[in-house]
């Protein structure tokens, strides 16, 4: 499991390995080299073993895939604040299992990261774990409260790579505006959570046939659509930056495909539940189901894969949100929102080439360089002279996604018992080797 | 110093802003405001040149240094001046501004200097009177003698206004000492650069003419002078910006921000200044560099001359020529 070497890094030779580096399209036979905590040299002459620095150590890759470490643009730590349900450390296992080398963190722990010193606090704590690579977001508001501005300026020259009020939207339309002006001020990008809270109001799942039929209040769709085309209005008439997070609605989808057309600098992700699940898979009221935004019809699905395809949505990411069986085990409604992502981020996101829906490559793209290159960040590709942050993974190998058997303290997947296909073998940071999985 | 041909003249009854004036108005009126600073260096600083003319000073918005500047200004020149501000005026009982004007009309005042916070509510009260009106200060408006004073105080340290570049920082979008400053120092051919978080600085403002930064290090480069505008500490409630020291941080002045202007760049604040805010109390003080003090100086010069040209240019004073 997951192994940690303390001793000086010396040279590592990856041998007969199908490199993958989705930023420039490289898919070949060949082998990588590493050196300290880089990526010395890669290419095709370093597929065989004799042709590695002879002071080296060699792996084999077994003809296997290597490629960048993937980057999960939205994942939930529940440190500091609320450690009964995940850690920084269990947090960083599951990461790392699933292929995950770098995440980027919601501000909503307790303390929020709001001010200077929380975001110091996750930087050094991650550090400390040496596993994956946490970048935190900061709060648009004070205390995610929606009203006033956080320090955005001081937060980001501290470490906060963008800004969000994580799992809220920033519901008031002035204070979004200010906040958007203010951070295009500094040249930083606003992530929203979409969803008009007026609208959603107490709603526990998508409003709809299955929520009439289970008797539960419905949020409806519209509420995503709504909360995306006012912020795109205001960030026309600010000329500022912002992305969307886990699209859901074909409504939403479509709006952003036609801001796109017209220029606007706008980016959006989504996540595995959203192109794998619809609302049916609530079924008899799973509260490990119970998502926000909800899972949605089977016509909005399939949105988000033909978003997927054409480019539309620009990222995918594991919205990894831990939560304990005393927050789920719970009638419905009460149950709290969330499931964790970040073992099943790699496996289901593979559905869609194997459903030869998209290439190898472009699934690979949307969780490695292209939200690195959205949120500005160096990781998610193969260059020589960075750190070496790969994964040794086999796209077809098939596995029963079992939630005990998964890394994260919490166990709430809401694709327990799915098969699926890819699995990671070996995940390397900063050149060391920090999970490798016996097969 | 006067490169005014003689015959010009300012030819409205009210000074109500900078808008419109031409680089000759404005040249006359730091002339006429030049001649009274020598008068307000001597012991004996009264003339008689108003004798017998009443000013009010009608401020709906609280003041106390435009005030007293005002009030000193029309006193020197000889004139009863009358100070009414609005804890002592009828507003709290109701009545309204234009109820407020014609009363105060019916007295006969020669000049109401007037302040209020709402945009053009003395350019509304100039229309029901028949004395001259001067813009004290109207909301976010305009402050005519603000700017000529910054102007005077400029002149008098660098000789010309023309081909300086001149950097306003702070809370553009509330600034009425931000809005007749564009307006003078690019009529007088000065470069003017506004330098804000985009919350504070309204985009339009580049159909101003002039040059929009949300840098400080970078809008301050070779600025020839530099003109801080006091922050409302209220206005970040209203998200105009997260917090006092975030502000400070990014947009308040200090020596190392002040390295990027020319070595001798001067430093203005119309006051009152908030240290520590918007300005590092050090270079507030720096006697070689900030002409703080002299502004206010400069102010009472300046308001002086508009007391002496809007009285000597009213209808029943046969329009004569100043």
């Amino acid at each position: 499991m997951a192994v940690k070497l303390d001793k000086p890094l010396g040279k590592t030779a990856f041998v007969n390995a199908r490199l993958l580096d989705p930023a420039t399209g490289l898919d070949c036979s060949g082998g990588l080299l590493t050196d300290g905590e880089e990526i010395a040299e890669f290419g095709p002459k370093l597929a065989k073993a004799k042709n590695a620095a002879a002071d080296a150590t060699v792996i084999d890759c077994g003809g296997l895939c290597l490629a960048p470490g993937l980057l999960d643009m939205r994942v939930q730590l529940r440190e500091p604040g609320e450690s009964h349900k995940g850690t920084l450390i269990t947090a960083g296992r599951a990461a790392t299992a699933g292929g995950v080398t770098s995440l980027v963190c919601l501000p909503n722990t307790e303390p929020v990261i709001d001010d200077m010193s929380v975001v110091e606090f996750v930087a050094r704590r991650a550090r400390k774990a040496g596993l994956a690579k946490v970048y935190p977001y900061g709060a648009v508001t004070k205390g995610l409260a929606g009203e006033e501005l956080a320090e955005m300026g001081m937060l980001a020259e501290s470490g906060a790579v963008a800004f969000t009020d994580g799992v809220h939207s920033v519901n008031d339309a002035r204070v979004m505006r200010m906040a958007l002006l203010y951070a295009s001020t500094f040249d930083l990008l606003i992530i929203q959570h979409a969803e008009e809270k007026s609208l959603a109001g107490d709603g526990v799942m998508n409003a709809g046939e299955t929520s009439m039929r289970l008797g539960l209040s419905g949020i409806p769709s519209e509420a995503e659509v709504i909360m995306v085309e006012r912020d795109l209005r205001l960030v026309e008439a600010t000329g500022s930056r912002i992305h969307f997070a886990h699209l859901s609605t074909a409504a939403a989808i479509d709006a952003v495909r036609k801001a796109k057309a017209r220029g606007l600098a706008i980016t959006c992700d989504t996540a595995p539940p959203y192109f794998a699940l619809n609302e049916t898979a609530v079924g008899d009221y799973r509260t490990f189901t119970k998502l926000s935004p909800p899972l949605r019809t089977e016509e909005d699905r399939r949105a988000v894969v033909e978003g997927l395809k054409d480019g539309t949505i620009d990222a995918i990411a594991s919205d990894h949100a831990p939560e304990d069986e005393d927050a789920k085990r719970l009638p419905f409604a009460q149950a709290a929102f969330g499931g964790i992502g970040l073992e099943t981020l790699l496996p289901v996101s593979l559905e869609l080439y194997h459903n030869k829906q998209m290439p190898l490559l472009d699934v690979l793209k949307l969780m490695t360089s292209a939200p690195a290159d959205l949120l500005r960040l160096s990781a998610g590709r193969l260059q020589v002279g960075a750190p070496a942050d790969l994964i040794l993974f086999d796209p077809d190998r098939g596995w029963k996604i079992d939630a005990d058997d998964l890394l994260s303290k919490s166990k709430n997947s809401p694709f327990d018992g799915r098969p699926v296909q890819g699995r990671v073998h070996r995940t390397v940071i900063d050149g060391r080797t920090v999970f490798e999985r016996e097969v | 110093m006067s490169d005014a041909p003689k015959d010009i003249r300012y030819s409205q009854r009210h000074l109500l802003g900078i808008e419109g004036l031409s680089p000759e108005e404005i040249v006359l009126f730091l002339d006429r405001s030049e001649s009274y600073v020598e008068q307000n260096r001597q012991a004996d600083k009264k003339k008689t040149l108003l004798r017998g003319r009443t000013i009010i000073n009608l401020f709906f918005e609280s003041s106390t240094r435009t005030r007293t500047s005002f009030e000193l200004a029309g006193k020197r020149l000889g004139a009863d001046v009358i100070n009414m501000s609005v804890s002592t005026s009828a507003i709290k009982k109701g009545e309204t501004l234009m109820d407020t004007a014609m009363t105060l009309n019916a007295m006969h005042p020669d000049v109401l200097v007037v302040r209020h916070s709402a945009s053009g509510a003395v350019k509304l009260l100039s229309e029901k009177v028949n004395c001259a009106v001067i813009n004290a200060g109207d909301g976010s408006h305009e402050h005519p003698t603000q700017a000529l004073l910054d102007a005077l105080t400029i002149r008098r340290r660098r000789g010309s206004l023309s081909g300086l570049l001149v950097a306003i920082c702070g809370d553009i979008t509330h600034s009425r000492v931000a809005r007749s400053n564009i307006y003078l120092l690019s009529t007088m051919g000065a470069r003017v650069r506004l330098i804000a978080p985009k919350t504070l600085v309204p985009a339009a403002m580049e159909r101003m003419g002039v040059e929009v930064f949300h840098d400080m290090n970078e809008g301050l480069k070779g600025c020839d002078i530099v003109m801080m505008l006091r922050l409302q500490s209220e206005r970040m409630h209203a998200n105009y910006f997260p917090s006092v020291r975030e502000y400070f941080h990014f947009f308040g002045l200090d020596y190392e921000k002040l390295e990027n202007t020319k070595p001798d760049a001067l430093i203005m604040h119309p006051g009152p200044m908030n240290r520590g805010v918007e300005i590092d109390s050090e270079v507030a003080d720096d006697f070689g560099r900030s002409v703080i003090r002299e502004q206010v100086e400069m102010g009472v010069a300046v308001r002086m001359a508009c007391l002496d040209i809007l009285t000597h240019n009213q209808p029943d004073e046969g329009g004569r020529n100043i």
